[in-house]
């Protein structure tokens, strides 16, 4: 039980049912689609990008709350960042949810997404939680 | 005997405090199938077939043993009309390269349900596609079924080969296989039935059916994993060609050519899973000793109790047949405006064990309009008390949701 509140939290089940990071944007730059096979989780990304730095980002698609919630806590994180510090993110993201070693203050830097943390304990839903952040990071990378 | 006394042999459920309604995709296994495998590999454990010893001999000996209780316990009429694979996906594409690939002419036509594990549909695909046969669904109505007239529209003259899954393992169907297999043969198809989710729930007899092929999984019913069968009419057995090649399935090797062995063997090619042969021969016992009409009966009462409660919550949408007499053990639903994904993990912080998500049959859930669906599937050693966690546990689903959204 306490494993299960310590997934399904207020943020996450926030963000899981808010909807305003759920759009198409006009004139995106790049777009990305990321799946996840097991779950069914289906997200396409859409930036804009003004020289190096993320104007706007959205989603659209389906999916768990988990896969949702993820997607819309980064975009709300990495919306006004540059290239290079949404790249760090995201690898800080990764490594919180592998367990890696990761330090407080790079821990802080997530915000919100640290809501997400606790998904590491879960490792059924891992994949849901981390697709967001891949799908990102290809599409910054292209 | 009870569903109660059966759970008694089962330690993994009995050694914590989980709920498993996931049978469908693997059922537990009893101890007596768990000491039988181990004394397998304490008393006889030889590789068969390869040593003029005595244990060797025994560990033949015991694989054909296997072979004559599969028979029997399907009424095969011969012995070797059975052929151990792996699993019901290998049993599969042993038909489907064996005999598919060789027998298909340009414009034959393949004829499939639209509920098929994607394991018996994705090997026609390839096999349709190579041998430029055309590969067609029959479609259920809105009950998930397939209608009489459905049947009689597609398979026609020009279909050489028909697919067909006795039960449903999203819906539960239990499909007409008898009407299929008549009208097949009728129009000079032959009919592949797929019992993955029929044979450990209740009688079957490939006699009856005049199923032309039929396969299972062990691991399905409470034996181990690795051991699968594929079951031929010996007619079209003798007439096909190998699907692996190498030792045990041959007689001669020359440097160019090779004579086969006969039937079953060579489609046997390698070293055998005779463990788990013997532990499929130990579920068959542990099976017929319960009685598969009382499996049958134990699986029903505990449908019906499900599908009551289910129905009395107001926020889960089910799928399937309404008439219980087509449904087997297998029920497919909902939560509104929840994702399945959710759903089962949660039921898993209260140790309820369910399956979530396309459950290898992306067709049919694409024709139903669906993306994915929670399943429970029973055996028996499940209780009513099971199926009381289970509502409850959905109730507490309801109740993380509810702040958020309308449930
Ligand atoms: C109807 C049906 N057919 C085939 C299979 C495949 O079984 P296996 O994975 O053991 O080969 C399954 C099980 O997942 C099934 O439910
Ligand atoms: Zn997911």
């Amino acid at each position: 039980m306490d494993n299960l509140e310590s997934i399904y939290t207020d943020v996450i089940m926030q963000h899981s049912t808010e909807t305003y990071n759920k759009k198409k944007i006009d004139n995106p730059t790049a777009m990305e689609h990321g799946h996840n096979p097991s779950c069914g989780d289906d997200i396409t990304l859409e930036i804009k990008m003004n020289n190096n730095v993320i104007e706007d980002l959205s989603f659209t698609g389906h999916g768990c709350a988990i896969s949702q919630a993820s997607t819309s806590i980064m975009i709300d994180l990495l919306k006004g960042k540059t290239k290079e510090e949404a790249l760090e993110l995201i690898n800080i993201f990764i490594r919180m949810i592998k367990r890696e070693k990761i330090s407080e203050e790079e821990l802080d830097k997530l915000e919100e997404a640290r809501a997400l943390q606790n998904i590491s304990n879960m490792p059924a839903r891992v994949k849901c939680a981390e697709l967001a952040w891949y799908t990102m990071q290809k599409l910054i990378e292209k | 005997m009870t569903n109660y006394d059966i759970k008694k042999d089962f330690s993994i459920l009995n050694n914590q405090d989980i709920v498993y309604l996931d049978s469908g995709a693997t059922a537990q296994k009893p101890k007596q199938v768990i000491e039988a495998v181990n004394e397998y590999y304490e008393l006889s454990n030889a590789n068969p077939h390869r040593g003029a010893y005595k244990l060797s001999i025994k560990a033949t000996e015991v694989y054909d043993e296997a072979r004559e209780k599969v028979a029997n316990f399907i009424n095969a009429k011969l012995k070797d009309e059975i052929v151990f694979t792996r699993n019901a996906t290998e049993s599969l594409n042993l038909i489907a390269y064996s005999y598919g690939m060789d027998k298909l002419k340009k414009n034959d036509k393949v004829v499939l349900s639209i509920m098929e594990h994607h394991s018996n549909l994705v090997p026609w695909q390839y096999v349709t596609q190579k041998t430029n046969s055309v590969l067609e669904y029959m479609y259920i109505n809105k009950d998930g079924e397939i209608t009489t007239s459905e049947i009689n529209e597609k398979i026609v003259p020009g279909v050489k080969i028909v697919g067909i899954t006795q039960v449903s393992n999203v819906l539960g169907t239990i499909n007409p296989i008898k009407e299929i297999a008549k009208r097949a043969h009728e129009v000079g198809a032959i009919v592949i039935v797929d019992a993955s989710q029929s044979v450990p729930h209740f009688k079957v007899d490939v006699r009856e059916l005049d199923a032309d092929f039929l396969v299972f999984s062990g691991h399905k019913m409470l034996s181990p994993l690795g051991i699968g069968v594929l079951y031929g009419k010996m007619e079209l057995l003798k007439n096909m060609r190998p699907f692996l090649y190498g030792g045990d399935m041959i007689e001669y090797v020359y440097e160019q050519n090779t004579t086969y062995a006969p039937v079953p063997t060579k489609f046997e090619a390698g070293t055998q899973n005779v463990g788990g042969a013997v532990g499929l021969s130990s579920a068959i016992d542990y099976l017929n000793n319960i009685g598969m009409s009382e499996v049958e009966e134990i699986e029903k009462e505990l449908l019906e109790y499900a599908m009551k409660r289910l129905s009395e919550l107001d926020f889960i949408t089910i799928y399937g047949p309404k008439n219980l007499q087509n449904h087997s053990g297998v029920i497919s639903f909902n939560v509104n405006g929840v994702h399945p994904h959710d759903v089962s993990s949660i039921l898993d912080s209260q140790n309820v064990c369910i399956r979530s998500g396309n459950h290898c049959a992306q067709p049919l859930l694409r024709y139903m309009g669906l993306d994915s669906t929670c399943r429970v599937s029973f055996y028996i050693y499940n209780t009513k008390e099971d199926i009381d966690k289970l509502i409850n546990a959905l109730l507490k689903t309801k109740e993380v949701f509810a702040k958020w959204i309308n449930i």
